[in-house]
């Protein structure tokens, strides 16, 4: 038998982890929302912001570009060659096209971008945010009169969401292109049945879950980890700020995806 | 390529990060490439969807009604000969309760549907449906815009039971038509019962009449009939026995005729005689006749002394009335022997 004492204890522990995690949550959804609101607001494009932004995104997006796109293209022609073949063997190629096309452009692309601009971007990013905050670098430059949240928590942001959405763009035509080339060659033979088959799967509900799930996912990957770099979790956490974001971020992705699916296929 | 050197470690009073930015070269025109690039991917995406989609060609409606629009989703094909022709916009509910498909079919392939089309939904067992039109004739005259068309079902999955039950249903008829008590099995049997009756003593007739009593009538009828015919012929026998012997009578009168009319002293014979004597009283008149000449001219020579003379007239005249009436007596005579003259009438003198 557990002591009641003993009991209280415990339920009064699960609920006080319950509360940091929801005031975590909490805290991550409100930032987000103001640097969202911020972002989407002009004054963060004015002309002395400008420079600073255009910096920003061109920083973190050009070095990803050339390693993703081939990365992707890389696994498309994996991908198509083994979705092919299988379809080949059961005979169901007219098929095969809109598996791949869903399979690669709709669900993985998406995901992929969103990810690797995670890992190599908006994280590292959000640390070193993290790591000026600590050190009171914002607080410095606040003190030299400039306004921290324009010229760096803001830039990050858009960056983020800028090269997600460009990586996104650009794997998935470099992605089209590639499917187009393994099946049909350097021809331009199949361009009529190819560009039918790209009308069919890109259905406008499937294009505006497409475009609402790429837009979210780039936002995600931007926001939260920034909104989590910006505030010290309560009390001493084992975990890292830079993985407790990480784990955030997975899981509003993982929703974002699931939602998508449910809208595409149900 | 970006050109990202290492932060400077002597620029301290910096953030670290901003040390890296500022050392890019002609940043903000490479980024302002960049967004325009991303900008053009975007709408070079967009167009091409949008085409894609058949948003920029003309297009005409085609309406295809049917019970059930199970598998039929918008965006799938209207195929002709394989090649998609048109596509599904939307399928709808009609107010009686079956099934409308919207077909958006492009001006450019629309010449390919005649009135004479025919639209069918097919299902298989594996893939998807398949909508298809078939022409046969590619004069008739194009489909309008917005035409309404049955659209004919073939689902594969959908035949297997109708087969199966109309397979059972065969099997069952086939049951009923072979076992003991069905109708050909009776039907049999009494052909059977017919072919005995043939081989019997009474053969067809027996069949035809099913019993004994009544075959056995109408042998005894038939029997009768033709001991009547038998004697109906006997008595046709003496007919003609009969009428050999009028035929014989016939043939001694036609020879007596013979020997009346063409014997020695028949009636042939009797005419050359009254002929001859005809002949001569034609010669005693001709006589006469040139002595009333002589006499004429005797009267002429002398009509003067007239007076005189007309008593010797009055004899000659007496003379040649009875040569006359001999001559009629001679020819009535004739006429009465003579037996083809057209007046048989025989005239008394």
């Amino acid at each position: 038998m557990i002591p009641t004492a003993l009991k209280n204890s415990l339920f009064m522990h699960w609920v006080h982890l319950a509360s940091v995690w929801l005031a975590g949550w909490a805290r991550v959804v409100r930032l987000g929302s103001v640097l969202m609101v911020l972002a989407l607001s002009p004054s963060t494009y004015a002309a002395e912001y400008r420079p600073a932004l255009l910096r920003r995104v061109y920083v973190e997006t050009v070095p990803l570009l050339a390693g993703f796109t081939l990365l992707c293209a890389l696994i498309s022609l994996i991908l198509t060659r083994i979705v092919l073949a299988t379809a080949v063997s059961f005979g169901l190629t007219q098929y095969a096209m809109q598996v791949i096309i869903r399979v690669l452009v709709l669900e993985l692309v998406p995901l992929a971008t969103a990810l690797y601009v995670a890992v190599r971007c908006t994280l590292p990013s959000a640390a070193e945010l993290a790591r000026m905050r600590r050190k009171g670098e914002l607080d410095a430059l606040r003190a030299q009169g400039q306004d921290p949240l324009h010229t760096e928590v803001l830039p990050r942001v858009v960056a983020g969401v800028f090269a997600s959405a460009m990586l996104a763009a650009l794997s998935g035509v470099v992605t089209l292109v590639l499917v187009y080339l393994t099946v049909y060659g350097f021809s331009t033979s199949g361009l009529a049945a190819y560009t039918r088959m790209f009308g069919q799967v890109f259905s406008p509900t499937v294009t505006l879950i497409f475009f609402l799930k790429t837009v979210l996912s780039s936002m995600t990957v931007s926001l939260i980890p920034v909104a989590s770099a910006l505030y010290d979790p309560p009390g001493n956490q084992r975990t890292s700020a830079e993985l407790r974001a990480l784990v955030r971020m997975l899981a509003v992705v993982l929703v974002i995806e699931g939602a998508a699916l449910v809208g595409n296929y149900y | 390529m970006a050109e990202i050197k290492t932060p400077d470690p002597s620029q301290t009073d910096k953030p670290a990060a901003d040390t890296a930015l500022y050392a890019v070269r002609n940043l903000e025109f490479k980024a302002a490439l960049l967004l325009v690039f991303f900008v053009l991917l975007l709408t070079a995406s967009t167009v091409y969807l949008l085409y894609a989609r058949g948003a920029f060609e003309p297009t005409q409606t085609l309406i295809l009604t049917a019970d059930d629009t199970e598998g039929v989703v918008a965006g799938m094909d209207l195929t002709f000969s394989g090649f998609p022709i048109g596509r599904v916009r939307r399928t709808e509910l009609a107010p009686d309760g079956s099934v409308r498909i919207v077909i958006d079919v492009p001006e450019k392939d629309s010449h390919w549907l005649r009135k004479n089309s025919v639209f069918t939904l097919v299902r298989g067992l594996v893939g998807n449906t398949n909508i298809r039109a078939y022409t046969g004739v590619l004069t008739d005259p194009k489909l309008e815009d917005g035409a309404v068309r049955a659209v004919l079902r073939g689902d594969v999955s959908a035949e297997i039971p109708k087969v199966i039950a109309s397979t059972r249903e065969l099997l069952d008829n086939l049951n009923n038509l072979s076992s003991g008590t069905s109708a050909i099995s009776k039907s049999l049997a009494n052909v059977q019962v017919a072919t005995e009756r043939l081989k019997g003593p009474r053969g067809v007739l027996g069949m035809v009449f099913g019993n004994e009593e009544d075959a056995s009538k109408v042998t005894a009828s038939l029997q009768a009939t033709l001991e009547r015919t038998n004697t109906l012929l006997a008595r046709l026998d003496g007919v003609a026995l009969r009428a050999d012997g009028l035929t014989a009578k016939v043939d001694g009168m036609v020879a007596k005729a013979d020997v009346q009319v063409l014997g020695k002293d028949g009636v042939v014979s009797d005419v050359k005689a009254n002929l001859q004597t005809l002949n001569a009283l034609l010669a005693d008149t001709r006589a006469s006749m040139q002595r009333v000449d002589a006499i004429l001219k005797d009267g002429q020579a002398i009509s003067g002394n007239a007076k005189e003379a007309s008593v010797d007239l009055g004899s000659l005249r007496a003379e040649v009335e009875s040569n006359l009436r001999k001559v009629e007596s001679l020819i009535n005579d004739i006429n009465r022997k003579w037996p083809f003259a057209k007046d048989a009438e025989v005239k008394l003198p």
